[in-house]
């Protein structure tokens, strides 16, 4: 069977690989035998080869250096170009972070190859499925040059178990001088939050302009606290400064595809719905009834955000006690 | 300090954006066009760098003849001057073309940093720093949300989830914006008015030595197969609260089995 290979992004915060990578190890598994390929600092593989392996990876390349951390992105995007160059794999899927997007795109032009950005799906003929103009438009593409090279939206897939072999392949790592450009010389945690990542969560609660100030932003955590959900904002909600930029939700913030996305004081513009519009079930809370947001709703409250989600929290709270 | 500023111009992503399904590419013409929001951040950190250093500030863009617009929005804000790279065989390019196209402009060009914004919203694909990197051998300080330059040294706090990294190279280099970055400002009327006689070198791709056939749809390293309006959303349900309102949400979500 055809080797597809998968870049392994890894969660830092937990240890093990990040779900997309799970997602992206299931996605492979259209085009051929997903091979794992691990890229960090000595020891990264040691605590993800077993998660890899029980997704479907036959095979876990480990290319373990301390220097590639130093630098951004490029020393993975040759590390990986030589590995395509001495494998052939039929396909390299990649998670759709910002730097598995500046990976894939480093990548391509070192292969000679195109490749899909944000890609939904995968289709065993090699096309696969893009969200194009804020969602409105479904997009079936194909890489017409070279090893097709993709970049799977985290949530699109569900990560299925296929236990395979997870055999261990030491790949040894010469960066180059270029790929030294860039130096990350820190790296900063400004806000550790216990919630869910925004990009990962089954259930993400926004709130909009209409939450009205920081303060009452404790409606909306509230909410998510008793969902176990993340927590979202419009760039309405962020620009007013009510909650900070990384959790702005939409065409210039995070896209997000949970099971279920709560819009509270949102009034649903074609930049928010960028974000969220592949969302399973989506329900809005607006005291406006024509407010856009209720045309993409399941469910609509018509009402004070103020009176129905406390009350909806309390109701949650004690269904689950 | 020269900086050139890449300048997209896109279909306005708050009005209608379709493809054209007579080739699949994204409906330009009939577009209700506007210069790339995000890019318009890059052109204000351009001329923060500039008022503090000196130096000259250059837009490129390539695109359609239609881009003119874009480019006098970028200089009414305090551009300098501009480089529209047009020709009708780049129609239907792919990314990595575009930055082969943009690569080959800025090699004209004398240029101490190169600034683009985090994406277009037309293709949203954020990758052009690092096609650019890689093709010009130039570092990518990508997603910044400040900006620094000290002596021939970039620094950047690249955003990240719940923080930045701090990141930093040599000049020249490639830095992307985001919209944290700064206040865009808005063209003056002098500025208006100045950006007439600014001037726009207009050039071929004959005039860039790349061959027309190695770009555009024909060529391009991928291709739009088909495509079709997301299906619509069967109606939902709204309920009016009427003091009963978190009882129907609760509700809905037990019916949905999420709580
Ligand atoms: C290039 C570009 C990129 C953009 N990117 C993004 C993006 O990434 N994300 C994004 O979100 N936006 C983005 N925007 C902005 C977008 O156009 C909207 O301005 C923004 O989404 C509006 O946020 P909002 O819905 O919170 O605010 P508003 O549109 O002001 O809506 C507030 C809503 O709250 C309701 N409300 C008020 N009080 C209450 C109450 N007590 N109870 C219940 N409901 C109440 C109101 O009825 C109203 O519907 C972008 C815009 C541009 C031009
Ligand atoms: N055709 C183009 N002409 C000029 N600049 C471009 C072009 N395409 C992309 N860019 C620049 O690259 C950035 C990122 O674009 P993208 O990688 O397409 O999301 C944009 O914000 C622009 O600054």
């Amino acid at each position: 069977m055809a080797e597809v290979l998968v870049l392994v992004e890894l969660n830092p915060a937990a240890g093990g690989p990040r779900k997309t990578t799970l997602e992206a190890l299931t996605a492979a598994r259209a085009l051929g035998e997903p091979s794992a390929v691990v890229i960090g600092a000595p020891g990264t593989a040691a605590g993800v080869k077993d998660a890899l392996a029980e997704y479907g990876a036959g095979k876990v390349y480990v290319a373990e250096s301390p220097e590639i951390e130093e630098y951004l992105v490029a020393p993975k995007a040759e590390v990986l170009a030589q590995l395509v160059a001495s494998v052939s794999p039929a396909a390299v899927v990649i998670p759709s972070s910002p730097e598995g997007k500046e990976i894939a795109g480093r990548l391509a032009i070192k292969t000679g190859s195109g490749f899909l950005t944000d890609v939904t799906e995968i289709h065993p003929d090699g096309t696969a499925t893009q969200v194009a103009f804020a969602g409105a438009t479904i997009v079936h593409s194909q890489v017409t040059v070279g090893t097709p090279i993709y970049t799977l939206r985290g949530n699109s897939v569900t990560p299925e178990p296929a236990p395979a072999a997870g055999a261990e392949e030491t790949v040894q790592v010469t960066i180059s001088e270029a790929a030294k450009a860039t130096r990350v010389v820190d790296r900063v945690v400004e806000q550790k939050s216990s919630r869910p990542e925004l990009t990962e969560a089954s259930i993400v609660v926004s709130g909009g302009r209409g939450v009205a100030s920081a303060e009452n932003f404790a409606v909306i955590e509230g909410l998510a606290d008793s969902l176990g959900a993340a927590v979202g904002a419009s760039r309405a909600a962020v620009d007013s400064g009510f909650y900070p930029h990384s959790f702005q939700v939409g065409q210039t913030g995070k896209t997000v595809s949970p099971q279920l996305y709560i819009a509270v004081g949102i009034s649903g513009a074609i930049q928010h719905r960028a974000g969220m519009q592949t969302s399973k079930t989506i329900v809005a809370v607006n005291k406006d009834p024509e407010a856009p947001i209720f045309e993409l709703a399941d469910f609509g409250v018509v009402g004070d955000l103020n009176t129905v989600v406390p009350a909806a929290t309390q109701q949650i709270t004690a269904r689950k006690a | 300090m020269n900086i050139v500023v890449l300048v997209k111009q896109v279909p306005d992503s708050g009005s209608e954006r379709k493809l054209d399904p007579q080739d699949n590419t994204v409906a330009r013409a009939t577009a209700d066009n506007v210069i790339n929001e995000m890019d318009e951040y890059a052109i204000e950190e351009a001329l923060t760098v500039k008022e503090a250093q000196g130096g000259e500030v250059t837009i490129l863009t390539v695109g359609p003849d239609t881009a003119t617009d874009a480019i006098r929005k970028a200089l009414s804000m305090g551009a300098d001057k501009a480089v529209h790279v047009s020709d009708p065989a780049i129609h239907g390019a792919c990314a990595p073309q575009t930055s082969a196209i943009i690569a080959a402009a800025l090699g004209q060009l004398d240029y101490d940093l190169v600034l683009c914004g985090a994406e277009s919203t037309d293709g949203q694909v954020s990758v052009m720093p690092a096609l650019l990197s890689e093709r010009l051998g130039i570092p990518q300080l990508s997603g910044a949300r400040k900006l620094t330059i000290e002596g021939g040294t970039a620094k950047i706090e690249r955003q990240t989830d719940g923080g930045y990294w701090a990141l930093e190279a040599p000049l020249p280099a490639v830095v992307s914006t985001w919209d944290t970055i700064n206040e865009p400002r808005y063209p003056s009327f002098k500025g208006i008015m100045a950006a007439k006689k600014k001037p726009v070198q207009n050039l071929t791709l004959a005039d860039l030595g790349i061959d027309p056939a190695s770009v555009g749809l024909a060529t391009a390293t991928s291709k739009v197969v088909d495509f079709a309006g997301r299906p619509p959303k069967g109606e939902g349900v709204k309920v009016t609260d009427e003091g009963d309102g978190a009882d129907k949400l609760v509700g809905y979500l037990a019916a949905q089995k999420i709580v």
